[in-house]
């Protein structure tokens, strides 16, 4: 085999698709019969020097793949089997491994550092493999700059592998001041001190003690900022994505560099590659985010004078800030607005002045209202430009008392640029910063809207004319018109768009046929605007709507009509009939939750379900979606008569419910099953059997995206509320999922946010299963089938409150089971609700709570508890 | 090792609007699930299980070419009634309130609790029982829903049509509850001063408190009340105050101030209340109402002029084989009405007719009141929904002859139990 290996992983890399099939083959029926022999071979291969490159990066990358997994599920299957391989295997591996870092092939290197992180990642939490930090210490000290190099990666790799609090402190230190040592300006290799100046990015989070201490943050600072004015282009730019890192993780650290920062960047920004000015830029826009993150946290509690603290950088370095970036605004390439990748100093110049804005709110106004009015009327169209886009970026942010009598000037002037300037990059603008004056100065939280009855007319003969310009400012028009109508959403039925409410639409459609409509998104900005005009629409105008019905019905039967299609005709049939089918869903639930228009919509309701069946027929994920989407609203707004249409549908839920790969599609599905519970109540009950096997086939499944599981939870409920006692049969199967879910979440280590708030998801999605069940034998003589769930329940929703880490949503539902359960189970219940601390404590700190909606949830419980308690 | 992205959104909205409509969607069905659960406990297990016997046909009796809404075309023609319960028919005061007319009325006046009128002094009044004073007035149920407040008098005819601070009880622009939220509560109209006193707390915010004791609606009358602004002056958009009656313990202390304090309204009597006891619709020996000539300018009946008659009168009803029973469940009979007579008149059965007592046929056998021979005096008010009760007739006999007196309930008191329930009074005042 071993002789084999090389040419498999060869013929694996094959232009020739039958010989990398077989290649393939033979590589998984190795690793199938003989895992620990098929590891050795690899690792094997990899380090050694005698063997072709492709072979060895082959041989790593196949390691790194049997030790590491995207699904969470997965990869801890795969640490389990590594650690759970014989000793000397493992052994082996690790030697061959770390022997490749000394190999003169630098992709080997490489390779062999990856896997090497892999194995730290699953072995170092576990306590193994101790001596691995020591040995790569060592090998910093070899004289031979490649092994430096490949071991400074490695440490790179293996910080990012590895949570911080795995290793101790004087092993990070030293981790430490290899990777700073390497970093120096002393250090003639700059292989080494890019590699170094890399590892370090990956190595900050294990830096929180260095980054407390005084002394050591000088210098750590010092290193990094020497290493921005390096002459290799490539140290410089990983030395500022350093500082960018620095600037979120500690952000608190930073007051005594800024000036030098400040120059440092200003410097990049000026005169530097792009890549690295960007860098530059980026570092003030992610001092922007800090800043506004924590300003809006002192908005929203007053008590917050808690650990974060704002120190106004960007405040204090405005005077100098807005100036460099006002001249990023000149540097704009011809025809940015028409690549959808592109990604340079003006944008982001013009994206950093827009945080600036929004952080530091009216000061910014007299540092850039100059160099508008400077600017504007220039014939140099990139000066045009600039002073626009200065303009549309700070309008958020300001008070309105501040913009409000700049914009009433403006507004004339931005309508005639956008009509009648010759460049097509200003126009674009333009239409943007129009879109944005929409946005923020008119609509019913402002309370003097810059749009009147007298210039809304103007306004929308000028965007609808623009609606037939060049495809990038029509797609901007369309975006403007958005912002425009979303502002009358609450504006009740004297709306003033209402007069030219079917002028708008027919511009509309007009864009969505437009021959050129692919281009810039302009198709998608049309639909997005017509769904908007939708939303907004008001009894006076639905029958406008209405009439859109048929239309849009007509667009997607045509889509359907097609045959024989390309590759690429099928891709944008299918992105057509998902626009279709949202533009339809907003319109079903528009006018099918109105009593006065719900009646003569339904007439369509046959029609409409038809057309989303031949949708599904030709699958595509995100029509899928659309059209799933789209069923969930018709459902609602038709109720009980949905049940004419269940026999066509119910082979398509199956399948969302199975798509485990496209998980939105398959979470969407089980939202859609909730509306249909709901619309048929007891109807639904012929097609639960199927239902529940694929919801409990779900949640078993370690390929279902995560997300998904607490939906399906929230739909036990759902459909236990629709079909009562009739849930007898499924309590078998869900309790005990529920059980162990609700064991698995209510002591769940939440180590970061983001767990947290899945853990809290999982806890919602579990209660309201709780509570479905309870409500839906309530009355009925089985009752008594729950009682043996009840302590169990009890001491889940105790735990949640000792727990503490619970958020609103959850203590809502929570409390309300509390309630649920005293009211279906009544007397029975009695004296295990009295034991709980649920029932005392955690129900008295819900009826005292601020928060209305969990107190009128302990309020139901507190009612509930005392009827069956008194009953 | 991959930096972060660098890239931010440019001129364009930061969310999309497929997002935008997967976040409405989700939003939707958030809120139709929180909908149907709250929905799935509003309908309280036990409430309003009307009989479904007595009622339509009560109503044919009554109103025979009424083709106004009757109940049984009600519980036919309304959908959420069978949407919201599939299994178990419940008509709840929402659905009621949708109901026109004679069966509105008909519906609405058996839904309130009557009191008996206090023959004996009840065991343990100072362990087991309330008590405050009744102020004088119309006794009504105030129902809020769907934006506004209606009273309706015992007999279920309406009182007021009115914007109220009660949850859900005035179209205001700030949305106070979800729309099918809903209030129910026992009041007494006192003309006077224009308000509502709140007696008794039957339904809040949807939620029912028919199976909840006496102590705990005190309690949850008390604490929500106030919090929705009901009790504040009245204005545009909440035309009558409503008010509490302060509740006492049953003890020496609690009994004197009920009887001799002066409150804000005109008393009539006072009303005791068993701690223990569930709202129950109908006659309830649980809820007891007391007078005498100093807390009350009614204790002996009076006519329809205002004057109190010579002689007791009575309001019995006829029933098919002539006997004429009092109101109570099951009836009790008092006299009978000869076939002749029946057949010589227009009365049917079901018809209320006023009775004068002659003393000296009167005769209290066993405890047991018994009236003899009876003297007829008329057919009642129209409005009459109900005869009058056993305990009416019974303590309106002793209040002419040997009225229970203060002093008797005093002495029921065990004199071990007094003065410790200070601090409990507290709390039921607040």
């Amino acid at each position: 085999m071993a002789m084999e290996i090389t040419q498999i992983l060869l013929n694996a890399q094959s232009i020739d698709a039958a010989s990398r099939k077989h290649a393939e083959e033979s590589l998984k029926q190795f690793q199938d019969q003989n895992f620990p022999s098929f590891l050795l071979s690899l690792s094997g291969e990899l380090a050694n020097n005698e063997k072709p490159v492709d072979s060895r990066k082959l041989a790593g990358l196949i390691l790194k793949n049997t030790l590491d997994a995207k699904e969470q599920h997965r990869k801890n299957e795969l640490a389990q089997r590594w650690l759970s391989l014989d000793a000397s295997v493992k052994a082996q591996v690790k030697a061959c491994l770390l022997q490749t870092l000394s190999s003169p092939v630098p992709d080997a290197r490489s390779t062999a550092s990856q896997v090497i992180a892999k194995i730290a990642g699953i072995e170092l939490p576990q306590k193994q493999w101790p001596e691995l930090i020591g040995i790569l210490l060592s090998n910093i000290h070899q004289l031979q700059p490649h092994v430096k190099q490949a071991t400074l990666e490695t440490l790179g790799y293996l910080c990012e592998e590895v949570s911080p609090e795995v290793a101790d402190q004087d092993q990070v230190n030293k981790i430490l001041t290899a990777v700073v040592q390497g970093m120096n300006a002393s250090e003639g290799n700059n292989d080494v001190r890019l590699a170094a100046t890399r590892a370090l990015y990956n190595a900050l989070g294990f830096a929180q003690a260095n980054f407390s201490n005084d002394m050591e943050r000088d210098y750590i600072m010092r290193v990094v900022c020497e290493a921005t004015l390096s002459p290799e282009v490539k140290i410089r730019q990983a030395a500022f994505e350093c500082l960018v890192a620095i600037s979120t993780t500690y952000y608190d650290k930073l007051a005594s560099y800024m000036q030098d920062i400040f120059n440092i960047t200003a410097k990049a920004v000026r005169e530097d590659e792009e890549p690295v000015a960007l860098q530059a830029i980026e570092f003030w826009s992610s001092i922007c985010d800090e800043e506004i993150d924590i300003l809006d946290e002192y908005g929203s509690d007053f008590t917050a004078d808690s650990d974060i603290h704002c120190f106004y950088f960007i405040k204090q370095a405005l005077p100098a800030l807005v100036p460099m970036l006002l001249e990023t605004l000149l540097k704009q390439e011809e025809g940015q607005d028409q690549d959808e990748g592109a990604w340079n100093i003006a944008m982001a110049g013009g994206t950093c002045l827009g945080l600036v804005a929004r952080t530091v709110g009216d000061d910014i106004v007299p540092l850039v209202m100059p160099f508008i009015e400077e600017n504007i009327t220039k014939p140099d169209w990139r000066q045009r430009e600039a002073a626009t886009y200065a303009f549309g970026s700070i309008l958020e942010g300001p008070s309105p008392e501040k913009l409000t009598p700049i914009v009433n000037v403006a507004l004339n002037f931005m309508l005639t640029a956008l009509m009648k300037d010759p460049n097509d990059h200003v126009k674009d603008t333009t239409a943007w910063t129009l879109g944005r004056i929409f946005e923020f100065m008119h609509g019913s939280t402002v309370e003097t809207s810059v749009i009147t009855r007298e210039n809304c007319h103007q306004i929308l003969t000028v965007l609808l004319q623009s609606m037939k310009d060049v495809p990038n400012v029509a797609e901007k028009a369309c975006g403007a018109l958005y912002f425009l109508v979303q502002g009358y959403e609450d504006s009740g039925s004297a709306s003033p768009l209402s007069p030219f409410f079917h002028d708008i639409i027919q511009a509309l459609l007009s864009v969505t046929h437009r021959d050129d409509a692919g281009e810039s998104r302009l198709r998608t900005a049309a639909y997005e605007s017509l769904n908007e005009v939708v939303r907004c629409s008001t009894e006076e105008t639905a029958p406008t709507v209405m009439q859109l019905v048929p239309v849009i019905m007509m667009e997607l039967h045509q889509t359907l009509e097609a045959q024989k299609l390309s590759m690429d005709e099928r891709e944008k049939q299918n992105e057509l009939q998902g626009l279709l089918c949202g533009c339809l869903q907003v319109i079903i639930q528009k006018l099918g939750s109105a009593e006065s228009s719900k009646y003569a919509f339904m007439q369509y309701a046959d029609q409409l379900m038809e057309l989303f069946l031949r949708v599904f027929a030709c699958r595509n994920a995100t029509v899928h979606e659309e059209a799933m989407l789209a069923i969930g609203a018709l459902a609602y707004a038709a109720g009980q008569n949905f049940v004419k249409y269940m026999q066509g549908f119910y082979p398509y839920l199956e399948m969302g419910l199975q798509n485990f790969e496209e998980y939105q599609v398959c979470a969407i599905t089980v939202g859609v099953v909730g509306d249909i519970c709901r619309a048929l109540e007891e109807k639904i009950l012929p097609f639960c059997d199927g239902i529940m096997t694929h919801l409990l086939k779900d949640l078993s499944s370690n390929l279902l995206h995560r997300s998904v599981k607490p939906p399906i939870f929230s739909c036990f409920g759902d459909i236990a509320l629709a079909i009562g006692e009739n849930f007898e049969k499924y309590l078998i199967y869900a309790m005990p999922m529920l059980q162990s879910a609700a064991e698995l979440s209510a002591h769940a280590a939440t180590v970061d946010d983001e767990m947290l708030e899945y853990t809290n998801q999982l806890r919602n999605g579990i209660l309201e299963a709780y509570s479905g069940i309870f409500q839906g034998f309530k009355n009925s003589p089985k009752t008594q089938l729950l009682m043996p769930f009840a302590p169990h329940i009890l001491q889940f929703l105790d735990s949640l409150y000792n727990e503490k880490d619970m958020d609103d949503v959850v203590m809502k539902a929570a409390i309300g089971v509390l309630g649920d359960l005293a009211d279906t189970l009544g007397t029975n219940a009695g004296p295990l609700i009295n034991q709980s601390v649920s029932s005392k404590d955690f129900l008295e700190e819900c009826l005292s709570s601020d928060d209305h909606l969990i107190k009128e949830s302990a309020d139901w419980a507190k009612l509930a508890i005392t009827r069956a308690i008194s009953g | 090792m991959a930096p972060h992205e660098l890239r931010r959104p440019f001129k364009r909205p930061a969310i999309s609007d497929q997002q935008r409509r997967r976040d409405l969607a989700l939003i939707r069905q958030t809120q139709q699930r929180s909908d149907s659960q709250n929905r799935a406990r509003r309908l309280a297990s036990s409430l309003f299980d009307l009989p479904s016997h007595s009622f339509p046909d009560a109503c044919q009796a009554d109103f025979p070419d009424n083709v106004d809404v009757g109940y049984a075309i009600a519980l036919e023609q309304s959908p959420e009634l069978e949407a919201s319960s599939p299994t178990v028919r419940h008509l709840d005061f929402v659905q009621a309130s949708k109901l026109k007319g004679s069966a509105a009325r008909h519906w609405f006046a058996r839904q309130l609790m009557l009191t008996e009128w206090m023959i004996d002094v009840p065991p343990n009044l100072d362990r087991d029982w309330y008590v405050f004073a009744r102020p004088a007035g119309k006794r009504c149920f105030v129902v809020s829903s769907n934006g506004s407040t209606v009273s309706r008098l015992r007999n279920g005819s309406v009182l007021h049509h009115f914007p109220s601070s009660l949850p859900n009880g005035a179209r205001t622009k700030e949305i106070s509850a979800p729309s099918h939220v809903y209030c129910i509560l026992d009041c007494i109209f006192h003309e006077p001063d224009q308000t509502y006193y709140v007696i008794d707390m039957v339904c809040w915010r949807g939620y029912s408190l028919y199976d909840c004791s006496a102590e705990f609606r005190f309690f949850w009358l008390n604490s929500k009340l106030s919090e929705t602004g009901a009790c504040n002056p009245p204005s545009t958009y909440h035309r009558y105050r409503f008010s509490v009656v302060p509740i006492y313990d049953c003890n020496r202390i609690g009994l004197h101030k009920a009887y001799t304090g002066g409150f804000a309204f005109v008393k009539d009597g006072l009303l005791f209340y068993n701690r223990h006891a569930h709202y129950q619709t109908g006659n309830t020996p649980l809820a007891l109402v007391w007078k005498d000539e100093l807390c009350s300018q009614y204790v002996l009946d009076t006519d329809s002029e205002g004057h109190v008659p010579a002689e007791q009168q009575v309001v019995l009803e006829l029933q098919d084989d002539g006997k004429l029973t009092t109101s109570d469940d099951p009836p009790i009979l008092f006299g009978c009405l000869e076939k002749e007579i029946i057949q010589k008149s227009s009365f049917q059965a079901g018809n209320f007719l006023r009775f004068s007592v002659i003393d000296e046929c009167v005769r209290i056998v066993d405890g047991k009141l018994e009236l003899g021979d009876l003297k007829f005096v008329g057919k009642a008010n129209r409005a009459r929904a109900f005869a009058d009760s056993y305990s009416k007739v019974f303590f309106q006999y002793t209040a002419r002859h040997s009225p229970l007196q203060f002093q008797d309930l005093i002495a029921s008191l065990d004199p071990n139990l007094d003065e410790n329930s200070e601090s409990n009074d507290m709390e039921m005042i607040d």
